[in-house]
């Protein structure tokens, strides 16, 4: 056998004597000796963009809640003082947090509850092919367009549309006139009432409560449940003892979606459901017609300011092993 | 269970599971049925006679095609730039270990992380801070900063999947870093980089929500689609607006799937 | 005979982790040299230094006399075999074994005619269109092998090359990859935790402890003479008896290691041999092992030995809780030097 020695080789070999791979070597050398630069230059850029722009954005902001407006002249006053965020504490602000988050948590429940019957069976009852065709039918929605899908409901909700149509034929328009005759949670129409909010809520979000639950409920070994039920247990009590314990992480790895996503919508307000505001509207009628920058910075803590509490509670439960 | 014996599923949750996926498609195809719809003032259901007219009419708005032009710009410029910064980003994150490595990837997860409301009006309110006037870039601003964490998830998951000792080899063998990452590298990334392209574009293309807040007058398609929601003026136009986006949307989001099956990542992304 | 590869004094740590604690190594030209160590002792590391992928926090690295410890993995005169193969997934076998001469711009001719070489050393001529995937794992292995030679490094650095084989591929591919070493003179420098794999291939080898050598020399050497109850337990079984276990058996008073097979087992104390040491004790259980029997015996207040016997056929099989003696030449018992510093 007849190698050519290594060293040669490399003192030897042509593109070296010419002018590229001569610079894209050194460059390499001061790459390799000077690492820090390498990762200076790698993280130089996006650090610039999200760093300073976004985060910088972001602070200036939320500096702003310190800013106040001056009733008289309608300005911003640019010096610090707690007085606008005090105004959160008005009892019409109250009200309108309060009800995102009421409407948050409703939505979030809910959208556990009725993931999980399909996380289930995507998880234990389906084979690749199928599982792969589930997880598509699941990870479509959550992508497409989120305006045609409020759209879609629009369409849906509407006194003329589908759902009214169904309970006439099926000769239950009492029925549909008298959930909507529920005070607060009713109304004229669906497409004007909570329940139709909650509604589109509920389906725009469904998917990212499918998924953790689907991939969790996946983690528990199956001996688990066949221990559980060679020790004598019933399905529901392995349900309640077993399984719920262990998927749990993951509903709360859903919910951190749902909830949060919902907290700051204001567009399916605004278009479904009543006039009552809910959080993202406030801040975006704040800082829009009504000019008040200060308060509307001051409305955007309180998500943050919920989320973080959220996510400090779901750490705790174990939810990010599950995300 | 699938395990053993082939045990069937209780009809009970097949049929719930049935019902749950029905939940999430009917409302999709409801909209192509409502696109061929006779009946202009209102959303009568059943729709009262069907019609291609609406796909005509549609395609000689002028307003529509600027709106869809505008946003294909957008999505274009905010995935290159996405694609840069989160690549740069995950290969920083995942081969090295340096002092608030943690940090960082809580920054890049931040913009989705946080509601759309709260990013749109930061930015806004940087802009007037800053004098900058409304144009084509505030919008790719915006868009570019919540698009980069898709990059980033996807190219990082693919960096976690391939042995990291790829790189070591090859510079082991005598290439030098550029050239590493020209033949190890990249190829390696690529698929990952255009599932991750993919859902940016998508992800861009259908953005409405920090747009309200950095396009100024300007008019992108789900910006169209927004004041017709609010105001509907044409809806039969806004149905068949709405079927061109539920297709234009739903084949980068297969390639991506397809591109990217063997890791199935779960809440990677969201909007 | 010249140095092919030196560390200096070489350390590295991680934070506050030392993996590579002040070694100093000298491995000769086309040598078949092997760390030995369990995980984590820094056997790896110290490959890693050499190949260039990591910086030694404190020391020097010399390949071919020269030092080479602030230099890239790409000028170092050496290549490696990974653990995992690191084989390119999206390039064929052929295109990741001449890997090495493309990057160099060597042409497409020379590049194809040493690739089919290479591809006849290992024994894959055929091969060379096929995806890693498509391969076994001992053609994985062979592949990695030809990609890390087709430049004739003076040294090649093996990782664990063969821990991903089963039993029997792998003592195959110790037997190939030690006559591919002889065939081909260069230097070998291998590391493993499989203490049979060093024994069997290395001309020499240094056995690694928490970041320290803790005895380099032949096989031969480190087996028969450990310098530390270490050595002697890793390398092989060992009965290490402490400084005063071995007075009162008639012993020199240090810490001595004693192989479980040096010691003769008799029934009748009259048939040990004049001028052994000897000790009577109890027989407290066996273990019939196929080739040979293992027995645990304890000697006089606490102390266990293990005693190996080759099994023969009209052999006494001692009865259990039977008294036995145990008798051994003092040559064969090996005080342990580095413990008495």
């Amino acid at each position: 056998m007849m190698l050519t020695p290594w060293g040669l080789k490399l003192i030897n070999s042509a593109p070296l004597d010419q002018l590229w791979p001569r610079i894209r070597r050194s460059l390499s050398d001061r790459l390799f000796k000077q690492r820090t630069l390498l990762l200076l230059i790698l993280l130089g850029p996006p650090l610039m963009w999200l760093g300073i722009v976004y985060l910088g954005s972001l602070f200036a902001l939320l500096a702003q809640s310190l800013f106040y407006i001056d009733e008289f002249s309608g300005m911003v006053v640019h010096e610090f003082s707690l007085r606008t965020l005090r105004e959160l504490f008005t009892a019409t602000n109250v009200d309108i947090v309060a009800r995102t988050v009421t409407m948050a948590g409703a939505v979030t429940v809910f959208a556990a509850v009725v993931a999980f019957p399909l996380a289930y069976y995507m998880a234990r009852y389906s084979g690749p092919r199928v599982k792969a065709l589930f997880y598509l039918a699941v990870m479509l929605p959550l992508w497409s367009s989120y305006l045609v899908r409020v759209y879609a409901w629009k369409l849906i909700l509407a006194h003329e549309g589908i759902i009214r149509w169904t309970f006439e034929h099926l000769g239950m328009a009492r029925v549909l006139d008298s959930i909507l005759a529920i005070p607060v949670l009713g109304g004229p129409s669906l497409s004007v009432s909570y329940i139709g909010m909650f509604l589109v809520f509920l389906y725009i979000w469904l998917p990212f409560m499918i998924l953790p639950i689907q991939a969790s409920i996946e983690r528990v070994p199956t001996s688990l449940l066949d221990a559980s039920a060679d020790l004598g247990a019933h399905p529901a009590q392995t349900f309640r003892r077993v399984i719920l314990p262990l998927v749990f992480p993951g509903i709360v790895a859903g919910s951190i979606f749902t909830f949060s996503l919902t907290l700051g919508d204001y567009i399916i307000p605004g278009i479904i459901g009543s006039s009552r505001l809910f959080i993202g509207q406030a801040v975006y009628l704040h800082q829009g017609t009504a000019g008040n920058i200060p308060l509307a910075a001051a409305f955007s803590i309180v998500p943050i300011v919920i989320m973080a509490a959220y996510l400090t509670l779901a750490r705790r439960l174990g939810a990010f092993d599950a995300l | 269970m699938r395990s053993k014996g082939g045990q069937r599923a209780p009809w009970s949750l097949k049929l719930a599971a049935v019902a749950v996926l029905l939940f999430l498609h009917l409302p999709l195809l409801l909209i192509i049925v409502y696109a061929f719809t006779t009946e202009d003032k209102s959303y009568q259901w059943p729709p009262p006679g069907l019609t291609l007219k609406w796909f005509s009419v549609a395609w000689h708005r002028a307003d529509i095609w600027q709106a869809i032009s505008l946003s294909l710009q957008v999505a274009v410029a905010s995935t290159a730039i996405a694609l840069l910064l989160g690549t740069l980003a995950a290969a920083a994150i995942y081969r090295s270990r340096f002092f608030g490595r943690e940090t960082i990837s809580l920054i890049i997860i931040l913009p989705i992380a946080l509601p759309g409301i709260i990013t749109g009006i930061a930015l806004r309110s940087a802009f007037n801070i800053a004098e900058i006037p409304f144009s084509y870039w505030t919008i790719v601003l915006g868009h570019a900063t919540f698009c980069v964490v898709v990059v980033y998830n996807n190219v990082i998951a693919r960096f976690r999947r391939t042995s990291a000792n790829l790189v070591e080899a090859s510079l082991d063998l005598g290439a030098d870093g550029l050239q590493t990452f020209r033949y190890v590298v990249l190829p390696n990334i690529a698929t990952a980089l255009l599932a991750g392209g993919m859902l940016a574009f998508a992800l861009s293309f259908d953005e409405v929500i920090v747009t309200t807040f950095t396009a100024g007058q300007q008019t992108t398609l789900p910006i169209w689609m927004l004041t017709e929601l609010v105001r509907p003026r044409q809806r039969p136009v806004t149905n068949v607006v709405a079927v061109f986006v539920i297709a234009v949307t739903f084949i980068p989001i297969l390639l991506a799937y397809y591109l990217t099956r063997d890791t199935v990542h779960v809440g990677g992304a969201n909007k | 005979m010249s140095s092919a590869v030196t560390l200096d004094r070489i350390s590295q740590h991680f934070e506050s982790v030392v993996a590579v604690d002040g070694i100093s190594l000298d491995v000769d030209s086309g040598e078949f040299f092997s760390l030995l160590g369990p995980s984590g002792s820094g056997k790896t590391t110290c490959l890693r230094l050499v190949a260039g992928f990591d910086q030694p926090t404190a020391g020097r690295v010399l390949i071919g006399g020269e030092d080479v410890t602030a230099h890239p993995p790409y000028r170092r005169a050496v290549n490696t075999v990974f653990q995992d193969y690191a084989l390119f997934p999206h390039m064929t076998v052929r295109d990741n074994i001449s890997y090495a001469l493309m990057v160099r711009g060597v042409t497409d001719s020379e590049r194809r005619r040493r690739t089919a070489e290479m591809l006849e050393l290992v024994q894959l001529s055929g091969m060379e269109n096929r995806r890693p995937a498509q391969l076994s794992g001992g053609q994985r292995q062979r592949v990695a092998l030809a990609r890390a030679l087709i430049n004739a490094p003076p040294v090649l650095l093996l990782d664990e090359p063969l821990g991903a084989l089963d039993l029997k591929l792998r003592q195959q591919m110790q037997i190939e990859l030690k006559a591919l070493q002889r065939q081909l003179g260069i230097t070998f420098i291998y590391v493993t935790h499989d203490q049979e794999e060093a024994l069997s291939m290395s001309d020499r080898l240094a056995v690694f402890k928490n970041g320290r050598v803790e005895q380099t020399g032949s096989p031969q050497s480190v087996y028969d003479k450990p310098q530390t109850a270490f050595v002697a337990g890793f390398v092989g079984n060992a009965n290490i008896l402490s400084a005063e276990q071995a007075g009162r058996l008639g012993m020199p008073r240090r810490e001595t290691a004693l192989r479980p097979e040096k010691i003769h087992l008799h029934i009748d104390a009259r048939t040990v041999p004049q001028g052994a040491v000897k000790c009577s004790g109890r027989l407290l259980a066996s273990q019939f092992l196929g080739i040979n029997t293992r027995f645990e015996v304890e000697v006089s207040s606490g102390l266990v030995l293990d005693v190996v016997r080759q099994n023969a056929l009209e052999q006494v099989v001692p009865s259990a809780e039977g008294e036995v003696t145990l008798a051994w030449r003092l040559d064969d018992a090996h005080p342990l030097g580095a413990q008495i510093d």
